[in-house]
């Protein structure tokens, strides 16, 4: 039953690692505009699609 | 798309569309600008959005001052020998094409390596090269496409803006150690026990204790320290319970687990804390875009163009303008400091600062206030005062603007919360007594598990939610409202006082009635036709009244400034003015604006000018009569007052003539004799009286616009709901009386247990997210149907 021990020391590894993963992301400052990555996101095709039409 | 419409802007391009490449544009502007963007593969704009463009305005030297080392220093983020970073507020910003544009700069301009636009606050954030390229030509090429930055002397202070995440880092500690603590104190929910649980219970235990540390110490810190603050300002605020819950919770845990008495509320205690922090994040929805803290900083301009004793322009900071210095002001730019008039003609317009939008025409000699906005030609101005003295913003050293509207005010959580604790002391203190004389080991179980139970985690989630939710909600409906207190302050309204100009006035209409004799048909063709070829701002919106008549070309038209036009059609001999111009002698007391016509010398009659107010005025003042007491405070004469008498409810107080000071001080007045006053607003001048109110709002014809510091931001087309708002807010006040009433049902349940000696860890892991959880949804449902209500 001694296998609790490394059974809990992963358990909280993973919720540690990630809060940190959280605490990046809030750092880096993703929740601070929460709006235009969703607007830029979409963006990505049209860029692409622009550059086709130059090559041609 | 339709043919008549601008192709970039979307505005009506009139008889005369400028056709290129087989799309019609209004002006050469939005055409240069479509040229750009197509030379460069960026039509995709198009593509995403209907016409999102902006006309592009004059620029010529107006960027000047940002070559100046001094002022790129205190306007960019980062600076190095290579590259520079910039924020950069641009309010033309509103769809998904600007958001595209704005980040493939680099296209435009090779030397920009990224740009990214936050479209909340409505910034772009650019990143260039500094050796080759410079901000002010980021600001000019941005200005070419139609998204010109708006530079002001706010920008100038706060160089370095924080952003404080703490709040949302709380959250997540508190999220943590909930989460984390629930599992690993969940096999004792069942299985007391049992053999395995027995053998590694202390290992489980105080794995949880550790994980409540930065639970108590870090996301619950705010709580201690509003509730100390509270405490030493004899106040018991709704932390106070809160503090004494979690602490008291947070000790007999300890003490529990370390004797083996039991396995602690350390579940409990870390919801309670995540909830509460919910809480306090849903109400604290803010708007990015608008600014409610705004002073005449926002308005003015960094830099001004000065003349040295040598006739050289130099461009310098405003703060620089010293007393008798000559300051040259060009088309569209702002007065930033109180002046006189040297050369040129000025045609000012004071509308950031009265909300009046008619432009003064003043002759050399005349004395400029700051804050008006020259609009046309160059003016020379000698400086009277600094920026910091002038007439206006000397308003803004008034103690008013650095008090804290919130500090005085006792909101309703606090107001309970009052009897709230020293209910539940009692409570614990007679339990307490009862178990001493009968089982006195029971005793100090019974005093914790009172206060432990009773921690008003429910009564302290009411208010925010209720008001958060409504916040959203009115935010739909083009009411922008600063924070949560807001709306309980709105709901307590006894005096409502506008202003008149531009707030129950439109900026953007007037009517204008005609006395005297008839005029012939021939004579009204001639006046249409003159008053269209007039650039004068009365001119232009008599022509907007009448404009019906058939074009005819003048055979001699001539417009003396300031004075009025003189035109000539076949035999009819026009002259249109000023009184004095068109040879009135008439004395008139009429204080309205009037334009006076006379043919051939013989006088014939005037135009009228008079405000025209909003849709509803009339509606709004009547359903409002029977609650509040009505003042209109106008810093404008006498002149409407007849109009205004017609217009609203016979005790509605009309009090004119009054300086922004004398707002401020009325409103003090009444406030010290207990009324509880609404200021309606929208000029810089009502800035005092905004401040001083309990509750500022400001009407906005377009919420983008800037706008003085206030409370809150109603949309002009929004005027006559305001009624609608103001009982929505009474009914949030009754939604959340309801969820206390809630609240107390669990409390009292809860507190059986308690009292009793019997609650145990489960059930209070039970009962206290149940209890937080229920008046959740009960506010959010009950706001989410009064926001249904709503038109």
């Amino acid at each position: 039953m001694s296998v609790i021990y490394i059974l809990l020391a992963v358990s909280i590894i993973v919720a540690i690692v990630f809060f940190a993963v959280f605490v990046f992301a809030v750092k880096s400052g993703q929740y601070d505009d929460s709006y235009t990555p969703s607007v830029r996101m979409l963006f990505e095709d049209e860029l692409v699609k622009t550059k086709n039409t130059n090559t041609k | 798309m339709t043919g008549n419409n601008c192709f970039h802007c979307g505005d009506d391009c009139g008889k005369s569309p400028i056709e290129f490449q087989n799309k019609s544009f209004c002006c050469n502007g939005c055409k240069t600008v479509f040229e750009i963007f197509s030379e460069n593969d960026l039509t995709c704009y198009y593509d995403l959005q209907n016409s999102p463009g902006a006309i592009p305005k004059e620029i010529l030297s107006k960027y000047d001052f940002l070559s100046q080392e001094n002022i790129i220093d205190k306007l960019t983020e980062f600076r190095s020998e290579t590259i520079e970073i910039a924020t950069l507020y641009i309010p033309h910003i509103h769809c998904s094409s600007c958001i595209w544009i704005l980040e493939n700069l680099n296209k435009l301009n090779p030397n920009i390596s990224a740009s990214q636009v936050n479209f909340g606050k409505k910034t772009v954030r650019v990143t260039y090269k500094s050796q080759t390229t410079d901000l002010k030509s980021v600001v000019t090429l941005l200005s070419q496409i139609g998204y010109e930055p708006y530079i002001s002397l706010d920008d100038f202070k706060s160089s370095e803006k924080l952003i404080n995440r703490s709040l949302i880092y709380k959250l997540g500690v508190a999220g943590f150690g909930f989460g984390n603590i629930m599992f690993l104190s969940f096999p004792e929910y069942f299985e007391v026990n049992e053999f395995w649980l027995e053998q590694y219970k202390h290992l489980f235990r105080w794995l949880m204790f550790a994980l409540s540390l930065p639970v108590v110490f870090y996301s619950a810190q705010d709580y201690f320290i509003s509730a100390y603050k509270g405490l030493r300002a004899k106040i018991l605020n709704i932390d106070v319970p809160i503090a004494l819950g979690i602490s008291v919770l947070f000790i007999r845990s300890s003490i529990e687990i370390a004797f083996d008495f039991g396995s602690g509320f350390f579940d409990s205690l870390a919801g309670l804390v995540f909830f509460l922090l919910v809480g306090k994040y849903f109400q604290q929805k803010t708007y990015d875009f608008l600014s409610f803290e705004r002073d005449y900083k926002s308005y003015f301009p960094i830099a001004v163009t000065k003349i040295n004793k040598e006739g050289d322009e130099q461009s310098i900071q405003v703060y620089d303008i010293k007393k008798g210095d000559r300051i040259l002001i060009r088309n569209e730019e702002l007065i930033p400091m109180d002046g006189i008039l040297i050369n040129g003609r000025a045609k000012i317009d004071y509308s950031f600062v009265t909300g009046e939008s008619q432009t003064v025409t003043k002759q050399s000699g005349a004395k400029l206030f700051a804050g008006g906005k020259q609009t046309t030609g160059v003016i020379e101005l000698e400086a009277l005062k600094s920026v910091e003295q002038s007439y206006l913003t000397q308003l803004w050293s008034n103690d008013i603007f650095n008090k804290n509207k919130e500090d005085g005010f006792t909101n309703i959580t606090n107001s309970i919360s009052k009897h709230f604790t020293i209910a539940i002391l009692t409570i614990a203190f007679i339990a307490t007594g009862y178990w001493l004389l009968h089982d006195s080991s029971k005793a100090i179980n019974v005093f914790t598990a009172v206060l432990i139970i009773a921690c008003p985690c429910a009564i302290a989630l009411s208010a925010p939610f209720t008001f958060g939710n409504l916040l959203r909600i009115f935010g739909k409906f083009k009411f922008y409202i600063k924070n949560a207190s807001v709306i309980e302050q709105l709901a307590q309204i006894d005096t409502i006082i506008f202003d008149k100009t531009g707030t129950i006035t439109s900026n953007k209409t007037s009517t204008a009635e005609y006395n005297g004799k008839m005029l012939t048909d021939e004579e009204s063709v001639v006046l249409t036709n003159s008053l269209r070829g007039s650039n004068h701002p009365l001119s232009r919106t008599l022509y907007d009244i009448l404009k019906t008549n058939a074009i005819v070309c003048l055979d001699e038209f001539e417009e003396y400034i300031g004075q009025g036009i003189t035109a000539k059609h076949k035999d009819t001999n026009l002259k249109i003015g000023s009184a004095n111009f068109v040879g009135n002698t008439e004395k008139t007391t009429l204080l309205n604006t009037t334009v006076h016509i006379s043919s051939s010398n013989i006088y014939k009659g005037k135009f009228t000018f008079y405000n025209s107010y909003r849709k509803g005025v009339s509606k709004l003042f009547n359903q409002l009569k029977q609650y509040y007491d009505l003042v209109i405070l106008s810093g404008d004469n006498e002149g409407e007052r007849e109009n205004l008498r017609k217009l609203l409810p016979s005790k509605t107080k009309l009090i004119f003539n009054q300086k922004p000071k004398d707002k401020l001080e009325y409103i003090k007045y009444h406030q010290n004799e207990g009324a509880k006053v609404l200021m309606i607003g929208d000029g810089l001048n009502d800035a005092g009286a905004l401040a001083q109110s309990d509750v500022g709002l400001v009407i906005s014809e377009d919420v983008n616009v800037f706008s003085p510091a206030c409370d809150g931001i109603l949309d002009a087309s929004k005027f006559k709901e305001l009624y609608t708002y103001i009982r929505a807010s009474k009914a949030a006040i009754k939604i959340i009386k309801w969820s206390f009433v809630l609240s107390f049902i669990y409390n009292i349940i809860g507190l059986y247990f308690a009292v009793t000696g019997q609650l145990a860890p489960v059930v209070a892991a039970i009962l206290m997210p149940l209890s937080s959880i229920s008046i959740v949804v009960f506010t959010t449902v009950a706001t989410t149907i009064l926001g249904n209500k709503l038109k």
